[in-house]
């Protein structure tokens, strides 16, 4: 049991007894309240329980769902030597997604996905509502930054060389992210229903009918429709708000689980180094 | 065969039963547009007789979509047909040519919307430069087809707007094609009549 509690940080432990005034001392006060009869006083028990809360909690929960060991391996890792601020930046996408996950659900608290309300009620959030401005603007401010922090991320792994073996696989999932993302540009455009958002989605659907064989039929399919008409604009509501997000957290998922599993890379340079070392040995 | 084999089996089929009952129909309900016609057979008025020409184009605001407000409107240019100066059709051998020529302003490169210009005579795209003759027919840049028409006919001295069509560089009529796809040559095999037009 004790084995598999996380270790106490170093603030909460108790601190070890001063030799002559606390602790197992001749006189038997183990509890630092002068009367040294070993029974802890009230200052002591409460110290001693706000100590011991947090594991208590926690041992609580570990003990029914067995979840220490999973969160010690994300948590107390290894990393390789060399680990620099290039490998945050998968951390930054993620905490761009999360912030974009956050804003998006409570802009739908005010948004109205009907092709008559839907500008006025984008424009009742920018304009009306307590900090409209603000979480609408992180949220069209913050797509862009996570499709750059995307490519940058997706440029230090290939730089790094840490797309493979056995990390193929994770890149691969990272791809998919990728154009799911993009998947989420594209639909989360449409729906600020201004001139630029109709103009650009008509154009978007098209280039995708221009695809041979399935091009006329994916158009159909993304507009509900021969026409861009009210069934395009609630189904590009429900990708954007459901189906790519869903399907962009399980690969999430996926990916972070391969990251904790297979353990990051080290930069380039290091594994230069040993070689180096290795010709000189022979 | 084993008693662990059928159980595996009978727990693979019912529940692929079960995912097929509710899976099968909700993807069929997200991809059903696809399939069923959404254009209505309807004819719109655009005006009197007297108010067109053959020698140039007059806007006009029709209803594409109902229902959507300002997205579902769109601008038809039209004129009188000009039976010296258009080219003949071959959906038109053996019946009356189309009264009116009413053009689509969707261009057929990628749908942006075109103007008439009537110093050059020629329809000109804003996105990516397409231009078109005054028949509507590919002059210069990125389209592959024609502009998109619309039926006409005139109803007690009204002129009427009817569905759309596409046409190919000889001007025979096909079912409404999305921009982008082809309708001469062997690229036209690449872009199939949907069912949904």
């Amino acid at each position: 049991m004790s084995k598999l509690v996380p270790p106490i940080p170093k603030f909460l432990r108790p601190a070890p007894p001063r030799p002559g005034q606390n602790g197992p001392s001749p006189n038997g006060d183990a509890d630092g309240d002068g009367k040294g009869n070993g029974e802890p006083g009230t200052a002591g028990k409460l110290r001693q329980g706000a100590a011991e809360g947090g594991t208590q909690v926690v041992g609580w929960l570990d003990e029914r769902s067995g979840m220490s060991p999973i969160v010690r391996a994300q948590l107390f890792r290894k990393v390789p030597k060399g680990t620099n601020w290039f490998y945050t930046l998968g951390s930054a996408t993620l905490f761009a997604f999360v912030s974009q996950a956050v804003t998006g659900v409570f802009l739908a608290m005010y948004y109205n996905p009907d092709p008559s309300r839907a500008y006025e009620s984008a424009a009742h959030i920018t304009n009306e509502v307590f900090l409209g401005e603000l979480v609408r603007g992180m949220h069209k401010w913050g797509s862009t930054v996570m499709i750059i922090l995307i490519f940058l991320h997706m440029g230090r792994t290939f730089v790094f060389g840490a797309y493979k073996y056995p990390r193929e696989l994770n890149w691969v999932i990272g791809v998919l992210l990728l154009v799911l993302t993009l998947a989420m540009g594209f639909t989360g455009y449409l729906l600020p229903f201004d001139q630029r958002s109709l103009w650009a989605t008509v154009v978007g659907v098209n280039i995708n009918a221009s695809n041979p064989v399935i091009g006329p039929y994916l158009a159909d399919f993304l507009r509900g429709g021969a026409e861009f008409g009210a069934a395009t604009l609630s189904r590009f509501y429900a990708l954007h708000m459901l189906l790519i997000p869903g399907l962009i957290g399980a690969l999430i998922g996926a990916h972070l689980y391969m990251v904790a599993k297979l353990g990051t890379t080290a930069p380039p340079w290091l594994k230069a180094e040993k070689k180096s070392l290795s010709r000189e040995e022979i | 065969m084993t008693r662990r084999g059928v159980m595996t089996g009978g727990a693979l089929l019912y529940g692929g039963i079960a995912s097929a009952a509710f899976g099968l129909p909700a993807l069929g309900f997200a991809l059903g547009p696809m399939f069923e016609d959404g254009t209505p057979d309807v004819w719109q008025d655009v005006g009197v007789e007297a108010d067109f020409t053959a020698e140039t184009y007059v806007p006009k605001v029709t209803n594409v979509v109902a229902d959507v407000g300002e997205a579902g409107k769109t601008t038809i240019y039209v004129r009188k047909l000009d039976p010296e100066r258009d080219s003949k059709s071959k959906s038109d051998k053996g019946k009356e040519p189309l009264p009116y020529v009413a053009i689509s302003t969707r261009c057929a490169h990628l749908g942006c919307p075109v103007r008439y210009i009537q110093a050059s005579e020629r329809f000109a795209c804003p996105c990516h430069g397409g231009i078109y003759d005054f028949e509507g027919k590919v002059d210069g840049g990125p389209p592959v087809r024609p502009l998109d028409r619309f039926y006409t006919r005139v109803v007690n001295g009204r002129v009427e707007i009817g569905e759309r069509f596409s046409v190919n560089s000889e001007l025979e009529r096909f079912s409404p094609r999305d921009p982008s796809s082809h309708l001469d040559g062997l690229w036209q095999y690449l872009y199939p009549a949907r069912p949904s037009t």
